[in-house]
């Protein structure tokens, strides 16, 4: 076995970040979806700028998560304590 | 560091040649082939300017005057001085993203460095405009805006919004540039490209939020004035 304790924690770190920071902004698009089919269902009509608004603003949210992502391939990647 | 023998890190950077001692890098060879494009076709279009446009010309005309709707919209200014720097930024980080559509080519902006260097020129952009907006002295005011307190808390934002602007635009090509050859190599044919089809779509959306949140903070740093052309739909 080569495997350190390191590596063996580091994995679990990287699944950890993006399993748990996967939730946060799991709930938040889920409510900007749904504020947007209520406001779309409401006013049919204004549907291309809810819809444009609605994109941006799910990048930003889902932001969040890619922020996971990146934490979780430096460390299986760009590990600062390996070497 | 883990090896695999599959996936290779998305964080390293392959050399393709040197010149002298300086190691030219794939991403830049990308970002200059952009650069020639974005010229050549600048030239080529451009060459014979009419009142009634020709096909380049007109096609070019509704680019511009799509940017500077959408600084009118979003900034409240008027948009002659700020076309350049952000049809520019928009530009270039639509076509960086996209060039993953050409084959064996990376897109420049899955590396942090290329993000950077556009987070850099958008913070000396914000403190461009806003020093010519406002003089020095009433540039240095704005950190004080709401109160004295406020100061530590608006320079660390200072920087922080540029270092989110950079992070975002890179772990978002990144990621998917990342998933594409996980998927790529467990199952070959066919299965990456509807996730390709989502990549083209999440960088023009990615192009669009870098482009319209360094118009938000261009704007922030330029005085109060009244607004010109009306709100947009």
């Amino acid at each position: 076995m080569t495997m350190n304790w390191t590596q063996i924690i580091s994995i679990f770190a990287a699944a950890m970040a993006v399993s748990f920071g996967a939730i946060g902004p799991a709930l938040g698009e889920g409510r900007a979806v749904a504020a947007a089919m209520e406001a779309i269902a409401r006013q049919p009509e204004a549907v291309g700028t809810i819809s444009r608004t609605l994109f941006v603003g799910l990048a930003m949210i889902e932001t969040m998560a890619i922020y996971c992502l990146v934490i979780a391939l430096l460390v299986l990647f760009a590990n600062p304590f390996i070497r | 560091m883990i090896e695999s023998p599959v996936i290779e890190s998305p964080l390293m950077i392959n050399t393709v040649f040197k010149i002298g001692p300086v190691p030219i890098t794939a991403p830049v060879v990308v970002t200059w082939g952009l650069m020639m494009l974005f010229a050549l076709s600048g030239l080529l279009a451009t060459r014979r300017l009419a009142l009634a446009p020709n096909r380049y010309q007109a096609a070019l005309e509704m680019i511009v005057e799509a940017i500077e709707d959408q600084i009118r919209s979003t900034m409240r200014v008027e948009p002659r001085p700020y076309v350049p720097i952000v049809g520019t930024l928009f530009l270039f980080i639509l076509l960086a993203n996209w060039s993953s559509l050409v084959p064996g080519v990376e897109p420049p902006t899955a590396h942090i460095e290329t993000d950077a260097a556009l987070g850099v020129i958008v913070f000396a952009a914000i403190i461009y405009f806003g020093i010519r907006a406002r003089g020095i002295g009433g540039y240095l005011k704005t950190f004080a805006e709401p109160s004295v307190v406020m100061i530590p808390l608006n320079l660390v934002e200072t920087f922080t919004r540029t270092f989110s602007l950079i992070v975002r635009l890179f772990g978002n090509v990144m990621s998917g540039v990342f998933i594409i050859g996980i998927v790529l190599s467990i199952a070959g044919l066919l299965v990456p490209i509807p996730l390709m089809a989502l990549e083209l779509l999440i960088g023009a959306i990615q192009a669009y939020i870098f482009t319209v949140l360094a118009m938000v903070f261009i704007g922030s740093a330029l005085a109060e004035r009244p607004a010109v052309g009306k709100e947009r739909e």
